[in-house]
């Protein structure tokens, strides 16, 4: 097998025609569709000989091209009434080439300009982590991306060796948020980690991130962090005299 | 207050905040009218900007912050030693298309770069470069995205007029398979402009 096919990385379908139509120095307008189709087909044929995944894209673009070329080689009929894509079958071909173009060039423009860490810093503040807690600092709600890297963190240290083992007694969700409102009570917040226990297992963790998130929808505890990546504190969204154990069994929260 | 005083606050004021502090708080804080604090950020502004300093006041993502100089870029990387993450072409072009065309859906995206782009999506919001704006008011109600805050903060832009601007290459645009308003309020688009006529 030789080695002397050299293919540069495309982005797409659309980058590989706009590589052949620059390499072959062609008018955008006028594009020469039988040329084209046969060198995107070289590329394809090397792509496959060097084992390379095709994706399905490439093939897609392979196959409108010859659809394209194949219109281009019938007669017309010039009786009928046809607006300008179906006189020039390339005409949308060239629409998406052209706006492609677009942005792939602004996309480069982008890389180009001054970029915070890299060629502007700003003042660093000290890390969220170190500062939790104090007093005045700006609460902001925690986001769906935090929460679940919050969860996943502790996942990651919770990892169970696998051993499969049949339990009687069952974690419920209903049991998890009576714990969850009982050390709530009396106190203006409860940090992420302290719900769980100090080595909680895996369906422990699970059960009781289901809780949490239970007691947002029911809107019983907030979830509020001070910072973006901050760490995560639930704050009770009532007053404490009106959080009382709750009798919601796992049914009527759709869980069994 | 004098205005010296006012121009003292407001640049300690910069100096302290964490993030852009944004001229209506400015003058929330020191109670006084946002035009007042408009003209003292100005006149602040140019100060830094025609001083020799290695440090400049600068209007970014609708707040204003001090930032250093890019020719000073070289001397701090020996000091912090980040190394700044470098953007894949796939990022590049699909950050540019969500920022000129925002809001957009993945699928319309993807029709404009002829690929899937699944993954870049994830590395973007991961990067919090992007965000979810909503639904869109169409079948399927698939999630529609533009740039956030940190998109502006990151490229240091004052809002997202600030982008540069497309080169056209023709008047042709390209259609999007589904074409449909979409349905709602793209939070904080809308609002700057009103923002910025007060």
């Amino acid at each position: 097998m030789s080695y002397d096919v050299k293919i540069e990385n495309f982005e797409g379908p659309l980058d590989l025609l706009l590589h052949l139509i620059k390499k072959n120095e062609m008018d955008i307008y006028n594009i020469q569709v039988s040329m084209i189709t046969d060198q995107s087909l070289e590329i394809l044929d090397a792509m496959k000989n060097l084992n390379l995944d095709v994706a399905g894209e490439f093939l897609l673009m392979a196959a409108t091209l010859l659809h394209i070329k194949s219109k281009l080689l019938l007669p017309q009929h010039d009786d009928e009434d046809l607006d300008e894509d179906e006189l020039d079958p390339r005409a949308e071909l060239v629409r998406r080439l052209l706006e492609y173009q677009k942005y792939k060039d602004a996309g480069n423009s982008f890389d180009a300009l001054p970029r915070l860490n890299r060629d502007i810093f700003a003042r660093k503040f000290q890390a969220p982590e170190l500062v939790v807690g104090q007093e005045g600092d700006e609460m902001i709600a925690v986001g769906i991306f935090e929460l679940v890297d919050a969860f996943q963190r502790l996942l990651k240290e919770t990892s169970d060796p696998y051993i499969h083992e049949i339990n009687i007694e069952r974690l419920t969700v209903s049991d998890r948020i009576n714990a969850i409102l009982s050390q709530l009570a009396g106190k203006e917040s409860v940090g992420f980690m302290d719900v769980f226990d100090e080595h909680p297992d895996r369906n422990m963790v699970i059960v009781t991130f289901l809780a949490m998130l239970e007691l947002v929808r029911l809107r019983l505890v907030r979830l509020m962090q001070n910072s973006r990546c901050g760490s995560i504190w639930l704050y009770p969204a009532v007053s404490d005299d009106d959080i009382s154990p709750f009798d919601l069994g796992d049914a009527s929260l759709g869980y069994l | 207050m004098v205005i010296s005083d006012v121009r003292k606050n407001i640049e300690a004021l910069v100096f302290v905040s964490e993030a852009p502090i944004k001229l209506d708080r400015i003058a929330e804080i020191l109670e006084m009218k946002k035009n007042d604090i408009k003209n003292a950020l100005q006149s602040l502004e140019e100060e830094y900007a025609s001083a020799d300093r290695g440090i400049i006041l600068e209007e970014i993502a609708e707040g204003f912050q001090f930032r250093t100089r890019q020719e000073c870029a070289g001397a701090i990387q020996q000091l912090v030693k980040t190394r700044a993450f470098r953007f894949s072409r796939a990022a590049l072009e699909t950050l540019a298309i969500i920022a000129y065309r925002q809001p957009v859906t993945r699928a319309e995206v993807e029709y404009l770069r002829g690929v899937d782009s699944g993954g870049v999506f994830k590395t973007l919001l991961e990067k919090q470069l992007i965000r979810i704006l909503g639904k869109k008011d169409v079948p399927g109600r698939p999630l529609i995205y533009g740039t956030s805050k940190e998109f502006l903060e990151f490229f240091g832009m004052r809002d997202l007029s600030a982008l540069p601007t497309l080169k056209e290459f023709s008047d042709l645009s390209v259609d999007l398979p589904e074409t449909a308003e979409v349905g709602i309020d793209v939070a904080g688009l809308a609002l700057s402009e009103k923002e910025k006529e007060e």
